[in-house]
């Protein structure tokens, strides 16, 4: 019976030939090294999925963030677990990316013809850091307030435009109501929304090019 | 291949991750679960047991208001209601308490000396000295808080009940 289903689905799907084009690739003998693309899709999976589940308790009011965030990890079943994840997922998550990252840069798989690939990574890396400066004022605590008002700070100082962009930042001229609930949506629905595509781009990208290898003694 | 047991190293990852991914799941979609669903699982009674004042300031023969406030804690919002109610003491021995608050749309009646009666601000119901509807909108009588007294204080127990929910 679930061939029947399988055969009905894959006539309409066409699922076996989408596995054999996008999954069922050759790959070159790679290392451990080579995982960390896949480590970082992972993550990124792991923060939505924990982000979302946040988002229930979480309010992005400078009255409630913080009370919010206590009572998470305090009065709800697994609060603690669900905003462990997503809080060191986070830190992992931009670790994991940067060596990503330094591993295409040493092994040269930038070069053509990746380098769209290489681009559109470097934007994901740029949106990772987004998200972590973005993340970190949510809490509304001490830590996170002056880190938001420093981060914005030094975008402040550049040439000419430098207090425009401190206002559109911030929301204003303080480190606010507004600049919560800005970062807020920036979190949860712009750079998540960036990420998604772009890491669309980036494995379609991977997929038509496949991995680069490593040069052996013929090359 | 089909005469040999041995399970190909393809074969064995795809069933490894298989396997591995669906234990992860479950380690982590029980735990998910439960925070989805823990505000549902929590009781809160709210019953306690509230001095309202000494016996003696209450006067018998006519009912006297009292009044306390209770906190409720919703996630991390703390709400404080108030509740009023009256002491009615028809003898040295007697002692009922009644809520003020109208089994009609929930106003807050007042005990009327002249009329000797409760009357609601809202509709003009009418309540008698032990809660009785007069007259008006009202479907039943007024809610009662069980009472005793304890070294000569009232302790009422809260929340009110309604009048045919009085044990004994």
């Amino acid at each position: 019976m679930w061939k029947n289903i399988y055969d009905w689905l894959d006539e309409r799907l066409g699922l076996q030939s989408l596995y054999e084009n996008l999954l069922d690739r050759p790959e070159p003998h790679g290392t451990w090294w080579n995982t960390l693309g896949s480590a970082s899709l992972f993550l990124f999976v792991m923060q939505a999925l924990t982000g979302i589940f946040l988002t229930v308790y979480y309010t992005p009011s400078p009255d409630h963030a913080y009370d919010s965030i206590q009572y998470i990890m305090n009065g709800v079943a697994f609060g603690w677990l669900i905003r462990g994840m997503h809080h060191w997922g986070a830190t992992l998550m931009v670790l994991v990316v940067f060596i990503h990252m330094l591993r295409v840069f040493f092994s040269a798989s930038y070069k053509y013809p990746r380098e769209l690939t290489w681009m559109v990574g470097v934007m994901l890396f740029l949106l990772t850091l987004g998200m972590g400066f973005t993340g970190y004022l949510l809490p509304f605590n001490q830590r996170s307030y002056w880190a938001t008002v420093v981060g914005t700070n030094i975008a402040g100082v550049v040439p000419g435009v430098g207090p425009f962009i401190l206002k559109a930042l911030r929301g204003g001229t303080d480190v606010s109501a507004l600049t919560l609930s800005r970062f807020f949506s920036a979190h949860i629905w712009m750079l998540p929304a960036a990420l998604a595509g772009l890491i669309g781009a980036h494995l379609y990208l991977i997929m038509r090019h496949g991995e680069s290898a490593y040069p052996d003694a013929d090359d | 291949m089909a005469s040999s047991n041995r399970i190909s190293r393809r074969n064995f990852v795809a069933l490894m991750s298989a396997a591995l991914g669906s234990i992860m799941g479950v380690v982590m979609g029980i735990p998910i679960v439960g925070y989805l669903i823990d505000p549902a699982l929590k009781t809160e009674s709210g019953e306690a047991w509230i001095p309202i004042g000494l016996l003696e300031d209450f006067p018998i023969g006519t009912p006297k208001s009292f009044s306390f406030t209770r906190s409720h804690v919703n996630g991390w919002e703390k709400t404080v209601n108030s509740y009023g109610g009256f002491v009615v003491r028809k003898s040295e021995t007697q002692l009922l308490v009644l809520s003020s608050r109208c089994t009609h749309l929930s106003c807050s009646v007042n005990w009327e000396e002249a009329r000797n009666e409760y009357v609601c601000p809202c509709h003009n119901a009418q309540f008698s000295m032990e809660g009785e509807v007069l007259g008006g909108p009202p479907p039943y009588p007024l809610d009662r808080y069980e009472a005793n007294v304890e070294d000569g204080t009232i302790m009422i127990r809260f929340p009110a009940v309604r009048f045919d929910e009085v044990e004994g």
